[in-house]
Order: C-alpha cells, then sequence, then structure tokens
C-alpha cells in the first residue's frame, strides 16, 4: 500500500471492527472469542457452512476461517451461560471477548456483567483481573421496537468497575476496540446498529463513516479520552456514537448561519474526559449534549451536573440536554423517527442559545 | 357429525384447521410483498410452521392465553386475532392490535387470549407460568400455553419456569416448536442430548415429541395435555418438529447453513398439503371447497391490506401514552 492510499483509506464501521479483533486474536494466543452465530452455522463444517452469518452484524465475519472453532466459539441462546464462562476464563488467564447481540438482553444476563465482571476485582482484593471485552449493539432506527432498540449506557456506567466506550465511526471503532481488548478490566463496547449500516431510512444511514481514515496497521484510542473533531468558539455540541454524526450534521448548518461550533465525540463514558467538556465549555460557554438513551439518570444528565458544578460561572446558558423522550421505543415509523435525537433537534436547540 | 375413527377429528374442526393454515401463509406470503415494498418493516415468516399453533388452538378458548416468540404471526392468527388489525400493526398504523407501537415482534390481543409475542428469546416463558397460576388462583380452568423455538432451550428461564410450574401443578403446556434451526445455529450443535422433549422427565412432567408438520397429530397430542392441565393434573412439554421454509429473518438467505436437498425433503411433508390430502381422504371435503378455502383467505389477507392502508399512522402524543398506566 502506498502512502497516499494508507492516508485515505476508507472501510466501513463493520469492517474496522473485524480488523481489530483480527488482529489481536493473531498476535495474542489468549484471546478468543464466543457468541450467537458470531461464526454461525456451527458444528457445519463438513457442509462446507460454518461460517454463515459471521454475527448478526458481520463483524467477525471470517474469523473461524483464520482461528478455526475453538477460538471462534458458536454458543446456543445462553447469555447468562456464556458471558458468565467469559469471565471465569478471564479471572483464570484468558482474554475473551464475548457478543451481547442486542444491548436490551442484558436483562438476561445482567448478574454475570455487575456482579461478576464488575466486581471481582475489588472484591478479592484486587488479586484477580477480568480482562473481557463485551461487544453489543444499541440504538433505534431500525423498526426493531422496545426490546431491540435500546441505548442503556447508563445502566453499565453506573456500575463502579465496567469501563464502557462508544465509536462513533470506522476509525474510532477500530481503536476502541484495540484498546478494550488489551485492557485488563471488564469493557463494555457499543456498537450503534445504524452506524453498522443497519436502517430502514437509507437517508439516515447517508455520510455514516465519510471522511473516517483507517489507517491499516494496528492503533488504540486510549480509553477515557475524549476527541474534537470540530473547533469552533460559540457553543459546544457534545455527541456519543451515532449522535456524534448527528452533532456533526447540525454543527455544518449552523456554521452556515455564521455560528462557531464545536463538537465533542466523547467515546468514552466510564471513565470519562471531564477535562476536555470542561475546558471547550469554559470556552464557548454554551452545551448542548445529545444522547439516545433514555433521559432520567443518563450520560446526558451526567455532563450537564459536571458542566453545573465545574464550569458554571463560565456558562452563559444553562445546559441543554437532547434525549430520547422518557418513554419506549415505538415500531411505527413516525413514532420512531419521533423518538431519536434530530439534526433538528440540536439545531433549534443551538440557536435557541445563541440567538 | 362425521368424524374420522382414526384421530377422532370432526369435520368442522378439520375444516377449520385447514382454513387457519391456508390463511397463515397467504398472510405471511403478503408479508413479505409487504416488506418487499418497503411498507412493512422487517419480520420473522412462519411458513412451514402453522401446523404448531394450529392443532393446539384448535383446543383453545379465548380465556386461555398463549404467548409467542419473535416469530408469531402464525400463533396469532391460529388463536383468533384479527387479521386487518395485525397487518395494521405491522404497517404501523393506530388500528393496530399494538396500536403500532409493538410492531411485527410483540402482537398481542388478549381478549383473544393473546397475551403477547416477546422477542428477547426465552422471555416469555416464565410470564405463561404466571398466566397459570391466575388461573389457578381465581379457579378459572384456563390453561397457557406458551411457544417458543428450540433457541430457547438454550435459557436458564425455560428450566425454572418447567421446575415452577411441576411443584405447583399449573395448568401450562410448554410447546417447543423445534425448527431445526436458531438463527443459523442448528439444534444438533446446540441442544445436548438433542431433544427437550427428554428433559421433561426430570422436572416430572411428560415429555412429547411431535410430528409439528402433521396437524393432526398436534391435534391429539396437545387434546390430552390440555385436558390434563384442565383437570388440575399439571403441565406437559410438547416438542414439536417442524422447518421453517424461508430464512430467519427478511433477508437472511438460508442456504448460507443449511442444503437445499434438506429444505426439499421438509417441503415434501408440508402441513398444508397433507391436511389438504386428509380432508379428502377423509371424505371431509373435496377439491372444489378447499379452492374455496383458499379464495376465502386470499380475499381476507386482502381485505387486511386494504385495512391497513387506509387507516392513518399513529398521532406523534402517542409516542409517549401508555408508558404508565397513571404517572404523575
Ligand atoms: C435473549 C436473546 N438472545 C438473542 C436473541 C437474538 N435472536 C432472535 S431470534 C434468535 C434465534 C431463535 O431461535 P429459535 O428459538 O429456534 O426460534 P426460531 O427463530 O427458529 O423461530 C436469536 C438468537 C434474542 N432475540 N434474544
Ligand atoms: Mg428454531
Amino acid at each position: 500500500m502506498t502512502q497516499s492510499q494508507e492516508n485515505s483509506r476508507q472501510i466501513t464501521y463493520v469492517q474496522a471492527v473485524n480488523e481489530a479483533i483480527e488482529y489481536e486474536m493473531a498476535n495474542d494466543p489468549d484471546v478468543f472469542i464466543m457468541g450467537e452465530d458470531i461464526a454461525g452455522g456451527a458444528g457445519r463444517a463438513d457442509l462446507g457452512k460454518q461460517d454463515a452469518w459471521g454475527g448478526v452484524f458481520r463483524l467477525t465475519k471470517g474469523l473461524i476461517g483464520k482461528f478455526g472453532e475453538d477460538r471462534v466459539r458458536d454458543t446456543p441462546i445462553s447469555e447468562a451461560g456464556f458471558i458468565g464462562a467469559g469471565v471465569g476464563a478471564a479471572a483464570t488467564g484468558m482474554r475473551p471477548i464475548v457478543d451481547l447481540m442486542f444491548v436490551g438482553f442484558f436483562g438476561v444476563c445482567g448478574d454475570q456483567i455487575v456482579n461478576n465482571a464488575a466486581k471481582m476485582h475489588y472484591m478479592f482484593g484486587g488479586k484477580v483481573k477480568i480482562p473481557i471485552t463485551i461487544i453489543t449493539s444499541t440504538g433505534a432506527g431500525t423498526a426493531s421496537a422496545a426490546q431491540h432498540s435500546e441505548t442503556l449506557y447508563s445502566v453499565f456506567t453506573h456500575f463502579p468497575g465496567l469501563k464502557c466506550v462508544s465509536p462513533s465511526d470506522p476509525y474510532t471503532a477500530k481503536g476502541l476496540m484495540t484498546a478494550a481488548i488489551r485492557d485488563d478490566d471488564p469493557v463494555i463496547v457499543f456498537n450503534h446498529k445504524l452506524l453498522m449500516g443497519r436502517t430502514v431510512k437509507p437517508e439516515m444511514g447517508k455520510g455514516i463513516g465519510f471522511g473516517s481514515i483507517v489507517p491499516e496497521n494496528s492503533y488504540e484510542i486510549p480509553i477515557g479520552k475524549a476527541l474534537v473533531p470540530v473547533e469552533g468558539n460559540d457553543i459546544t455540541l457534545i455527541g456519543i456514537s451515532y449522535t456524534t454524526l448527528v452533532c456533526k450534521e447540525a454543527a455544518v448548518e449552523l456554521q452556515k448561519k455564521g455560528y462557531s461550533v464545536e463538537v465533542i465525540d466523547l467515546l468514552s463514558l466510564s471513565p470519562m474526559d471531564n477535562e476536555t467538556i470542561i475546558k471547550s465549555v469554559m470556552k464557548t460557554r454554551n452545551v448542548v449534549i445529545v444522547d439516545e438513551d433514555y433521559p432520567r439518570c443518563s450520560i446526558a444528565s451526567d455532563i450537564s451536573a459536571l458542566v453545573a458544578e465545574e464550569a458554571f460561572d463560565y456558562l452563559d446558558s444553562p445546559p441543554i440536554r437532547i434525549t430520547a423522550p422518557h418513554t419506549l421505543v415505538p415500531y411505527s415509523l413516525p413514532l420512531e423517527m419521533e423518538y431519536l435525537p434530530s439534526k433538528e433537534k440540536v439545531i433549534e436547540a443551538a440557536i435557541s442559545i445563541l440567538e | 357429525m362425521a368424524k374420522s375413527k382414526e384421530t377422532g377429528i370432526d369435520k368442522q374442526t378439520a375444516l377449520w384447521m385447514y382454513q387457519t393454515m391456508t390463511t397463515t401463509r397467504m398472510f405471511e406470503a403478503e408479508c413479505r410483498r409487504q416488506a418487499d415494498q418497503g411498507k412493512l418493516r422487517g419480520m420473522h415468516s412462519s411458513i412451514g410452521q402453522e401446523a404448531v399453533p394450529t392443532g393446539i388452538c384448535a383446543h383453545l378458548k379465548d380465556g386461555d392465553q398463549i404467548l409467542g416468540t419473535h416469530r408469531s404471526h402464525h400463533h396469532c392468527i391460529a388463536k383468533g386475532v384479527n387479521l386487518n388489525e395485525m397487518m395494521a400493526e405491522l404497517l404501523g398504523k393506530s388500528t393496530g392490535t399494538n396500536k403500532g407501537k409493538g410492531g411485527t415482534m410483540h402482537i398481542a390481543d388478549i381478549n383473544k387470549g393473546m397475551l403477547g409475542a416477546n422477542g428477547v428469546v426465552g422471555s416469555n416463558i416464565p410470564v405463561a407460568v404466571g398466566a397459570a397460576l391466575t388461573s389457578k388462583l381465581k379457579g378459572s380452568q384456563n390453561v397457557s400455553v406458551v411457544f417458543f423455538g428450540d433457541g430457547a432451550v438454550g435459557q436458564g428461564v425455560l428450566y425454572e419456569s418447567m421446575n415452577l410450574a411441576s411443584i405447583w401443578k399449573l395448568p401450562v403446556i410448554f410447546v417447543c416448536e423445534n425448527n431445526r434451526y436458531a438463527e443459523a445455529t442448528p439444534f444438533e450443535y446446540s441442544m445436548a442430548g438433542q431433544s427437550v422433549a427428554k428433559r421433561a422427565p426430570g422436572f416430572d412432567m411428560p415429555g412429547i415429541n411431535v410430528d409439528g408438520q402433521s396437524v393432526v397429530e398436534m391435534y391429539n397430542a396437545s387434546k390430552v395435555a390440555i385436558q390434563k392441565a384442565r383437570n388440575g393434573e399439571g403441565p406437559t412439554l410438547i416438542e414439536a418438529m417442524t422447518y421453517r421454509y424461508q430464512g430467519h429473518f427478511g433477508a437472511d438467505p438460508p442456504l448460507t447453513y443449511r442444503t437445499e436437498e434438506e429444505e426439499a425433503l421438509y417441503k415434501s411433508k408440508d402441513c398444508i398439503d397433507r391436511m389438504k390430502s386428509y380432508l379428502i381422504d377423509m371424505g371431509f371435503s373435496d377439491e372444489e371447497e378447499i379452492s374455496g378455502m383458499d379464495e376465502k383467505a386470499n380475499i381476507a389477507v386482502a381485505e387486511s391490506v386494504k385495512f391497513a392502508d387506509e387507516s392513518p399512522f399513529p398521532n406523534l402524543e402517542e409516542l409517549h401514552t401508555e408508558v404508565y398506566v397513571k404517572y404523575e
């Protein structure tokens, strides 16, 4: 690959995650992965049909061919069982990656995540490490209704002992996935379905990953650090995962209207990069936080509290939170579109402050 | 009334079962067309599995509750949920069974005894135990039937539920629709012992394996189980061997994990074809009357689309209503 190709390589979010997992598996024999249909067609090697799916989102496509069925394990639909087993393997020397297909299914296996993965290091006096990576999918916009469309970041960030990251494009997806696998604590990686190419409204998929250059070599994005993809002086828009894209789109429109907008791509939810947030808000004096999660006790509320506590004297306006409403994700298309934080809602909020 | 000696099924029931299955199949085919047009957003087709709920629901009344899964259109139709309201739900309209809020994975109509389809694998099972508990506490003689796939056999909650139902002798029928696959994973891989029916005796309940592509066999097997449940003799587990003809969901090409030969084998045992032969062999019906039933199904399905198309989308305020009964 030439230098210029390397500087302009664009791949999908799904490919980016796949590359990160593949690299870590190739370089660390302790890394392995488990989940439902992460290969697909388990036990069908004789029919040559063993990699039928590669995960529902195809994040793990091709891995079984490279690493074999010992390290790429299709599981029964037993989240409590295999995620708990992941914790046990992590405690005893492996570095498992486990796939919780949709975040709402944490309800099935929450005990293993919050009572074992999160707590064992502390309870056992720091003598046991749990280097497990849990990957899961989030988000509405795919007509999947109330049980398959949630975001739920704050459920996990609530628990001391869990780290949480939420990439926003192919570049951050690869870097954070790599960092998560190498981290010695349990890390949950939230991948938004729309970023992975699932959408029932084609226009929502447009621009996803656009401009995101993904180096071929392996790299980490440090857990706990936000990025500032757009710099400006009048207002700070804070995005998480898909809503970072919403913020960037809103920023373009606001810039056309003559405002100087800063966008923070939060990336890490626990630990959170308080410093970058506070620094930006002290500069712009205005902040809109855009979070797709339920509003109560959310990351958006957390940031709002942080800003109020640590940058109160700098603020020209109260922080605004654009979140999903305190309701469940509906199936019907017009309701689902109303549910989601949108560019329009962000622009309206920003203008209400700036004018 | 004519009644088959061999099967004990009366003519009226036999015709109802055929009508139900053919209606279901046409409804599902229409859903596929609606999805291709972009009107219906995502679904799991039940084509091939129509006999399972049909044979069971032939014994049920409105007061008996059934619970379904992500793949539940056939359960709903067999339990008598209104086709117009189902199609309206699938198109996200306000006249739908769930006012457009639930969609394909969550159709519910408690007045018809459809206590809801559930998208989380295994999650519906203990809820059926609870419905049976209500029946026992209120002395209503109602039974509850929970449908789940071979994939749900991997979930621990199934065994907690079977145990509860057994120690309390609750009127629950656990019905595993073993269509051989959970997404792309064959049950031969994921299910130790290759059978869920065999697990039932450990919970002190009968576990029976039934040809789920035969509505007659489904009818007979469930008749005994439901009678026992109504008589207070406790739960039964039925493992119905069946096959889904299409992919796991709309866009899934099943030949990536199974073979054409296998598909052909199960399609040769099609439940609707076999019921047609049965009706004719028993002298319950003839080709002409059967075509009439198909036509009736066709018309009902077309009407459901018309009804759904003419119905409005929900008002945006509906996004916020019914999260709670009361919240202030
Ligand atoms: C707890 C949980 N895990 C995973 C899924 C994703 N999922 C949806 S359907 C399905 C397969 C279910 O297979 P089975 O129970 O055999 O039912 P079938 O699809 O064959 O009707 C899976 C894994 C889910 N919905 N819920
Ligand atoms: Mg199945």
